[in-house]
């Protein structure tokens, strides 16, 4: 009661706007909902374009953004210190069902992913993704910062288990982002220069490992022809070569909305998931990309904002790593659609259809919210 | 939170802010990274990117291979490919597709089934392949649409390759044939070898074989305009052909075989003991497998698949029958192996056989009885009573054991999918299958080829080959050269019986024809060309009440009994074995004789027939 009190007080001391009150009442971010809506609207007409004016297509994506809204609003329900509280639970569970992958999962086009359920078959990875930002900011808010070498070395095992679970079913597109995201709160948490140093003279022959011992073929496949496309052009080169034409052939302001003959006419394979920023890079030019491209920024941005805001560490560490996650996932799918980066199965967050990962995105944004809307206990120690 | 109020709140607050500035720094960094990427493709080399999109697009066509043929011994054509056109579209080029099918189908018939096919392979295509939608188009047909080629986008004519089997029913089950794949197919075949292909093997050498008859497709990159069509051809690598096939099937012996079935249904396999070669395969009655290669339609197919006469059926290696007496021979052979009996055992026959204790008769078929006979009279004789008396002694296992060395119970690994492995009863079988112990009355049944047992006309050809070689095992073969893709299983060990024994049991299957006494002799015994050893048998396809005398007349047609003969020639240097059985009706050493005197006549003595065929020699013969 005496902690319900002290916030009333301060919401009044300061003089709070109404919007505000409302935000914190319902733990909602009226802005970052306002930025997601408009990038979930924008999806939705460069999906029309892309599934070759499927209107069934795009009605079912619209029903799963808002099932991720819906998601998102009730996890930001959830306050930082329960999230925090339930961690190493949700962490056991997520490995669990990964190790449940292994042996029981369901196999689909060469990989074991899925586990079925009597109505529902889903992945854990995707709710890995979810735990692995929570698992790290709750072991490392309650040590000192800088990390010690043995807080590294266990906050590296923690990534770890997963992470090579998920290689395993082979999964490499999403072992590596949820890697990267617990890596984000450990470097967020202030890693010292040296070590970075010295990991990236490690990850040499790390690298060389990886690729000797586990790689499967298709795998290597693809990065060979990431660097050479025009050696298998009619095999594995062709969605490069293709998706690249896509891009170029669009020019300045595009081809119009719905005129794109690369995706129309099927040279551009994926044009519906991963390959769909193409679609848009064909249809609407360059003009139309930099206007994606802002809207990420701004979405992007508020993340920041929020790390920056939030009172407590926990909730920096978790809101920095879901966003620079997000970041990764649009710069890698850009990367790799423009023949950047080798292909490696990353979707455009919120525009590529499918319902799973974008559910996981949007319950990723509920977090944040739940970060900033949650004024607690220890914003009283600033 | 004891241990948060030891931290310095303050300095970690800075580390965060300084590193998400840092991150925010590296990230408006990659942004750029993105944006000059962006900025290249499509401002920089927009002109480059925008030809290759609109105007020049380079495509790969496949150029599908060349279905290996299929030639019988003598290089005759057995399976060949023949020109035919097709009405193909190309799905970037048509537009409305439902409109055009509606426009193309007033002009020729299109069918719901063309339809679906068509769906099907449309949804599996590269860019601006054609896709078939009408085999087999006549010359009217053509005409027509090339008269309102005009008003129908994207559609073309094609031409293309068709499999043809121009001996139609002779070989319909051995060579088998190919037909349209299927769903299932679509997703178990590998699309890149088919890219261009719509049929594979479905049955017999077509499917066995398919890996090697298909052969690889060849591809090349044509550059087209923006409607597709194509300006230059840029770049080719030739297909593959697919390999040839020589087979050891003969297609006049196949014709000979065919005939003297007289329209009866029965099976005909004839062997080269030597190399194993099939020379004929008859399972009769057949289909046109013709039918089935541009797609069957439905009340066909439902005629031949309903048909009570089973012309689907491959009965030469599918049907399993009781061998029947046939096996006597190979039985006579373990009774002397495991010395149950010598050459001098004899025993009176007296028309049946009673075990002791009980009061069921086992009956001799002559119901008269034979008298005192030893081994080599009841193989002539086909003496029942005997093999009765000795059952106990040998017993199932010991039968089974010897048998199997004979191919009995097993496939015998010939170069087609469609094969049974008949049955060998054994007391594990039976425990295994039955879960009841075996009875003795069960050996007394099972020596004389009756009861469990079941093999197929190839088996009771194999073992016959392995009696001609005296123990020598030969694989049964259609195809003469070794394919390495293609591994056949291997088996078999030659039998060691002693020369003894062996001259025995063969000259007492010599006898069964040339004997007076012997089962065979009143069909084929007189007036021999060349020494032939075989063996009769009946099986019964209803059993025969316990006392009552039955007539084949009065049952229906499909209820009497098979006849069965196998035979190899000449014995002193064997050419041919033989394995027939007809269906419901007797002659069946009649129809082997034929088959054997068509294939050893011309090479016995080729002066014989003074350089006519076979005959027209017959019938000079028969006139002087």
């Amino acid at each position: 009661m005496a902690e319900q009190d002290f916030v009333r007080q301060l919401n009044d001391d300061h003089g709070f706007a109404r919007t505000q009150d409302w935000s914190e009442k319902f733990h909602i971010d009226f802005l970052l909902i306002g930025l997601l809506l408009i990038l979930c609207c924008a999806g939705l007409l460069i999906l029309y374009s892309a599934s070759g004016k499927d209107m069934g297509g795009v009605i079912r994506q619209a029903a799963y953004m808002l099932v991720g809204f819906v998601g998102m609003v009730v996890v930001a329900q959830f306050s930082p210190r329960m999230l925090m509280r339930l961690s190493p639970w949700m962490y056991a569970g997520g490995v669990v069902l990964l190790l449940a992958v292994l042996f029981i999962g369901i196999q689909s086009k060469g990989a074991q992913r899925w586990i079925q359920l009597p109505f529902i078959r889903f992945q854990p990875s995707e709710i890995i993704k979810l735990i692995m930002p929570i698992v790290v900011a709750t072991y490392l808010c309650n040590r000192p910062l800088p990390p010690s070498m043995k807080d590294i070395v266990i906050t590296l095992a923690i990534i770890g288990i997963p992470v090579a679970l998920i290689a395993k079913q082979p999964d490499l597109g999403t072992s590596l982002l949820i890697g990267s995201s617990g890596a984000f709160a450990l470097l967020l948490a202030g890693l010292r220069k040296r070590l970075i140093f010295s990991a990236i003279m490690l990850a040499i022959p790390a690298v060389f490992m990886f690729w000797q011992f586990m790689m499967r073929d298709y795998q290597k496949q693809r990065v060979l022809t990431f660097l050479n496309p025009e050696s298998d052009p009619w095999g594995a080169g062709w969605n490069i070569i293709q998706s690249k034409i896509a891009i170029g052939s669009g020019g300045l302001y595009g081809k119009g909305w719905l005129q794109g003959t690369q995706s129309h006419l099927d040279f551009l394979p994926e044009s519906h998931t991963d390959f769909i920023i193409a679609v848009l890079a064909e249809e609407m030019g360059l003009v139309g990309c930099l206007m994606l491209l802002v809207i990420y920024a701004l979405i992007i941005g508020r993340g920041l904002f929020i790390t920056l805001k939030a009172q407590t560490l926990f909730g920096r560490l978790l809101a920095g790593s879901i966003t620079l996650t997000f970041f990764v996932y649009v710069f890698v799918n850009i990367g790799m659609v423009s023949g950047l980066l080798p292909v490696v199965g990353v979707p455009l967050p919120l525009v590529s259809r499918g319902g799973t990962s974008l559910v996981t995105l949007m319950a990723g944004f509920g977090m944040l919210m739940s970060v900033h809307t949650h004024k607690t206990f220890h914003h009283r120690m600033r | 939170m004891p241990a948060n109020t030891l931290k310095d709140h303050k300095a970690e607050q800075r580390i965060v802010r300084t590193r998400v500035w840092l991150a925010l720094f590296f990230m408006v960094v990659l942004v750029f990274v993105l944006i000059a990427r962006l900025f290249y493709l499509q401002v920089l080399r927009y002109d480059e990117m925008s030809t290759q999109s609109e105007e020049n697009r380079v495509l790969l066509q496949t150029i599908p291979p060349v279905r290996g043929l299929i030639y019988d011994t003598n290089g005759k054509l057995l399976a060949m490919n023949r020109s035919s056109r097709s009405l193909t579209i190309v799905r970037e080029l048509a537009g409305d597709l439902d409109k055009l099918i509606a426009d193309i189908s007033e002009l020729v018939p299109v069918t719901d089934n063309e339809r679906r096919r068509f769906d099907q392979r449309i949804r599996r295509r590269r860019p601006f392949e054609p896709i078939p939608l009408k085999f087999n188009l006549d010359d009217d047909q053509i005409a027509t649409v090339a008269v309102n080629q005009f008003r129908l986008p994207g559609v073309e004519i094609d031409a293309d390759l068709v499999r043809y089997y121009p001996e139609h029913d002779s070989f319909a089950h051995s060579v088998g044939y190919v037909g349209r794949i299927n769903d299932r197919e679509l997703r178990t075949l590998d699309s890149a070898l088919y890219s261009g292909t719509y049929v594979t093997g479905k049955i017999g050498l077509e499917k066995y074989y398919e890996s090697v008859l298909l052969g690889k497709p060849g591809y090349q990159e044509v550059e087209t305009n923006a409607r597709g069509r194509v300006l230059r051809v840029l770049n080719r690598v030739n297909p593959e052909p697919g390999k040839d096939l020589e087979l050891y099937l003969d297609t006049e012996l196949q014709r000979i075989a065919i005939e003297a079935l007289e329209g009866r249904r029965g099976a005909i396999v004839a062997m080269d003991p030597k190399t194993g070669g099939v020379l004929a395969m008859v399972s009769n009655p057949a289909f046109d497998p013709n039918l089935f290669v541009t797609g069957i339609d439905y009340e066909t197919f439902d005629g031949l698949n309903k048909n009570i006469e089973r012309p689907l059926y491959n009965r030469a290696t599918l049907g399993e029958y009781p061998p029947a007496s046939t096996i006597k021979p190979v039985v006579g052979l373990a009774l002397l192996a495991h010395d149950v009996v010598d050459k001098e055992t004899q025993i009176f026959d007296q028309g049946w056989f009673q075990l002791p204790g009980s009061d069921h008769r086992f009956r001799n078929w002559n119901r008269r009885g034979d008298g005192w006979v030893n081994l080599y009279q009841s193989i002539v004789r086909s003496n029942d009573t005997f093999f009765y008396k000795q059952a106990g002694a040998l017993g199932i296992d010991r039968m089974h054991d010897f048998l199997s060395q004979f191919g009995l119970g097993r496939r015998t690994g010939i170069d087609i999918g469609e094969e049974r492995p008949g049955l060998l009863p054994s007391r594990e079988w039976k425990r295994g299958v039955h879960g009841q112990p075996w009875y003795p009355g069960e050996t007394v049944i099972a020596i004389i080829g009756q009861g469990y047992n079941l093999a197929t006309p190839l088996q009771l050809a194999e073992f016959t080959t392995i009696l001609a070689n005296r123990g020598k095992h030969v694989q049964p073969r259609l195809v003469k050269e070794d394919m390495p893709d293609i591994q056949s299983p291997e088996w078999g060990h030659d039998v060691d019986v002693s020369d003894d024994d062996w001259d025995l049991i063969i000259n007492s299957m010599e006898d069964v024809i040339k004997s007076q006494r012997g089962t065979a002799y009143w069909r084929i015994g007189r007036d021999l060309k060349y020494r032939i050893a075989g063996k009769t048998g009946t099986a019964q396809v209803v059993s025969i009440p316990q006392g009552e005398e039955y007539d084949a007349e009065q049952l229906k047609e499909f209820q009497r009994d098979h006849t069965l003969f196998v035979a190899f020639a000449p014995v002193e240097d064997p050419q041919i074995a033989i394995s027939v059985i007809v269906e419901n009706s007797s002659g069946a050493a009649n129809v082997a004789k034929k088959v054997m005197d068509h294939y050893l006549l011309p090479r016995l003595n080729p002066s014989l027939t003074h350089g006519l065929s076979v005959d027209e020699a017959l019938k000079a013969k028969v006139e002087n």
